[in-house]
């Protein structure tokens, strides 16, 4: 599904990915892990399309085609969809109104028939259950005035709303309670599929409990220095990321 | 002769052009009650001694009025009469008829207009009536809210000088309406090339409440030029809530001048939306003249193309206590160009006065200009006035994570356009009105 080969990235002469691989199979959840400044989170913005970001050498190819050539929606219409780390307030704009339109933008791209608010509440009333959430929510601005917390499952939210093939959960853990936790892990665990895969970007080991990882890679200085299975995350959250960092070489990894 | 005083006195010559050409228009009054004759004779004499502004005149620095001054713009013809009822509401709020005063090309359209709907303690009529059925009130306060005795305030003398026909609102003591007024002013096909002067006076007495809606429309694509003034007396304890709504056309030109005063404890709730007019000034002017008044004014002007959309506001807090909000937005695309002047006098008398003025402007182009300018003087020393402009593009955070939603170039700019303007649209208590107007806002800047 997808198959990024040697990704290099720079934000303004910074240059934060360096030779990133990594394939990514239908079915599968990777794990990537890794220290602060690692550039974790670049690789989640750069398969995203952020334009404060230049690809500098590499491939990334997502369903046969090349990713790095489309514009953020266009991915989106693809079916990929990133849940972000740090959720951007848009007030003057309800929930209701910017789910329904990116819905309806993604359908509309798909050729499938767009569709109306009615129905589309009776999409969203099923929707918000699972993320615990209340439908008064849908009157209020997208993000502003939420809690870390309500971000959080409002990202997880979207993403059940608009069934991506290819989710990146961008430390979707960072700043939840564990009730909180345990709800976006419900969540994402209820839109798994044969046919999509997750990628979950992670500071820390705890989401991992709830979400199972098939592979994790530890990023490192812009690179994958370790892949392994799902026991790999519970030996850094024992010995830490140092012991991997020290390494005089990087390995690369295939997955 | 020198070349200076050769431009000079050209220069001259033109402006004498001008300003003969609008005096042509102009005949000795014969009709009318005297006090009526000497107060348009007054404004004639004025506008003639002071032709009209140009940039070196402040309070037209950043707006030149050229387009319209240079042109020579007839009395407007009348209405071609081709409209109807059905198209006229076309221009309504909501799905309930507002009592509705209709005026095409500047006279007054009975048979367009609802006045059935009118509450008790509520007279709406046109100014030609009122001159026969309220003399006396139109004889106190006509003309004597808005000033024209210097050349910034050129286009007030003209209409002082020309005004055939308008809007006379009463409100009775301790009446408060629930329906809003609409006062509707359409230009036809037949308004092309010419000028109208709609002259509007609302007297809202002691503790009474009233919404009124004061919108500015055309049915086509004609140039043509609306020089408009009203004036509101608004009594102790009431609340007028005045809404202007200016989509003239795109061709078209719109000079507006709004007076009011204030006595203790009134409110003074104004709203000034602005899409239309090739080049438009909107003067909104309220004078705190009593105790515990308040005034809230804001706007918001959603400009492209080569349009100029001018707001200049002036609040004067002449008594203690009294508070003044006010919030303008401006969306400027294209080549367009936006200018606020928000004037704020506190009296040295008027202690304990409450002042806040915010104009924030989105740009989405780089041709697009701002110039925006707080001026507040304050004479007292026990006040709280403060002011700030912001100026700023779409947010690239916002606009990419609605891409990375899926939602394409186009609409997320409109969308973040639409949530640029929300918060002060939602200001308007108004829900009709606020809702058709969200919509507008929303539809504006379609690509």
């Amino acid at each position: 599904m997808l198959t990024i080969k040697n990704l290099s990235a720079t934000v303004g002469d910074k240059e934060i990915l360096r030779g990133i691989t990594l394939s990514v199979h239908a079915g599968e959840v990777h794990a990537i892990m890794g220290p602060n400044g690692s550039g974790k989170s670049t690789l989640a913005q750069v398969l995203a399309g952020h334009p404060g970001y230049q690809v500098t050498a590499g491939s990334v190819e997502y369903d046969g085609k090349d990713l790095l050539e489309l514009e953020p929606e266009e991915r989106a219409h693809a079916g990929l969809f990133l849940a972000f780390q740090y959720p951007v307030e848009i007030p003057g704009v309800s929930n209701a109104y910017f789910l329904r339109t990116a819905y309806n933008e993604i359908r509309k791209a798909r050729g499938l028939e767009e569709v109306d608010p009615m129905d589309f509440l009776d999409v969203m009333t099923e929707k918000l259950k699972m993320v615990e959430m209340d439908e008064s929510m849908l009157q209020r601005s997208v993000n502003a005035g939420f809690s870390g917390g309500e971000k959080k499952r409002n990202e997880i939210l979207q993403m059940a709303v608009l069934e991506p093939r290819l989710a990146i959960l961008d430390e979707t853990d960072s700043g939840l309670d564990i009730d909180a936790l345990r709800i976006v892990a419900d969540g994402v665990n209820k839109l798994r599929k044969p046919d999509n895969a997750t990628i979950v970007v992670t500071h820390y080991q705890r989401l991992l409990n709830h979400i199972v990882p098939d592979f994790v890679h530890v990023l490192a200085g812009g690179r994958i220095v370790k892949s392994g299975g799902k026991e790999l995350a519970l030996e850094l959250e024992a010995k830490g990321y140092d012991w991997l960092i020290d390494a005089d070489e990087p390995a690369g990894a295939r997955a | 002769m020198t070349i200076e005083a050769r431009e000079a006195r050209e220069a001259r010559e033109a402006r004498d052009a001008r300003v003969a050409a609008y005096r042509a228009h102009w005949s000795e009054p014969v009709d009318g009650p005297a006090w009526l004759r000497e107060l348009r004779a007054s404004a004639m004499a004025r506008f003639d001694a002071n032709g009209f502004p140009t940039p070196r005149n402040e309070d037209w620095h950043f707006t030149n009025p050229a387009p319209i001054t240079e042109s020579a713009f007839e009395p407007m013809k009348p209405a071609i009469g081709t409209l109807t009822a059905a198209d006229v509401a076309h221009f309504g709020f909501g799905e309930a008829p507002w009592p509705t005063l209709v005026f095409v090309n500047g006279r007054y359209a009975p048979h367009l207009s609802r006045v059935d709907l009118l509450p008790a303690g509520v007279r709406v009529m046109s100014l030609a009536s009122a001159l026969h059925e309220e003399p006396t009130l139109l004889e106190r306060h006509l003309g004597q809210l808005a000033r024209f005795d210097t050349q910034a305030f050129a286009f007030t003398a003209l209409n002082t000088a020309l005004m055939k026909d308008g809007a006379f609102l009463h409100v009775a003591r301790e009446t408060s309406v629930e329906a809003p007024i609409h006062l509707l002013f359409l230009s036809d096909a037949g308004a092309e090339g010419g000028v109208s002067y709609p002259r509007n006076l609302f007297v809202v007495e002691r503790n009474a409440a009233v919404s009124v809606v004061e919108q500015y429309a055309t049915t086509n694509d004609a140039r043509y030029f609306t020089d408009t003034v009203t004036e509101a007396v608004i009594g102790e304890g009431a609340t007028l809530r005045h809404f202007r709504v200016q989509r003239e056309g795109a061709r078209a030109f719109h000079v507006g001048h709004i007076d009011t005063v204030q006595a203790r404890d009134s409110h003074y709730v104004s709203f000034s939306f602005a899409t239309g007019a090739l080049l438009s000034r909107t003067n909104i002017y309220t004078k705190l003249a009593g105790d515990g008044c308040g005034s809230t004014l804001n706007g918001l002007y959603m400009i492209d193309g080569d349009q100029t959309c001018d707001h200049q506001t002036s609040i004067e807090h002449a008594q203690p206590s009294c508070y003044s909000r006010e919030l303008y937005k401006g969306v400027l695309d294209g080549a367009s160009h936006g200018v606020f002047n928000g004037k704020v006098y506190v009296h040295p008398i008027a202690q304990k006065t409450d002042g806040k003025q915010t104009n924030k402007t989105l740009l989405l182009s780089d041709r697009a200009r701002i110039d925006t300018k707080p001026q507040l003087e304050i004479f007292a020393d026990d006040v709280k006035c403060t002011h700030g402009a912001t100026i700023g593009q779409l947010d690239d955070q916002m606009s990419f994570y609605m891409k990375s939603r899926g939602i394409g170039a186009n609409t997320t700019r409109q969308l973040l356009t639409y949530a640029f303007a929300a918060d002060v649209l939602e200001t308007i208590e108004l829900d009709a009105l606020r809702e058709s107007l969200e919509r507008v806002a929303l539809e504006r800047f379609t690509v």
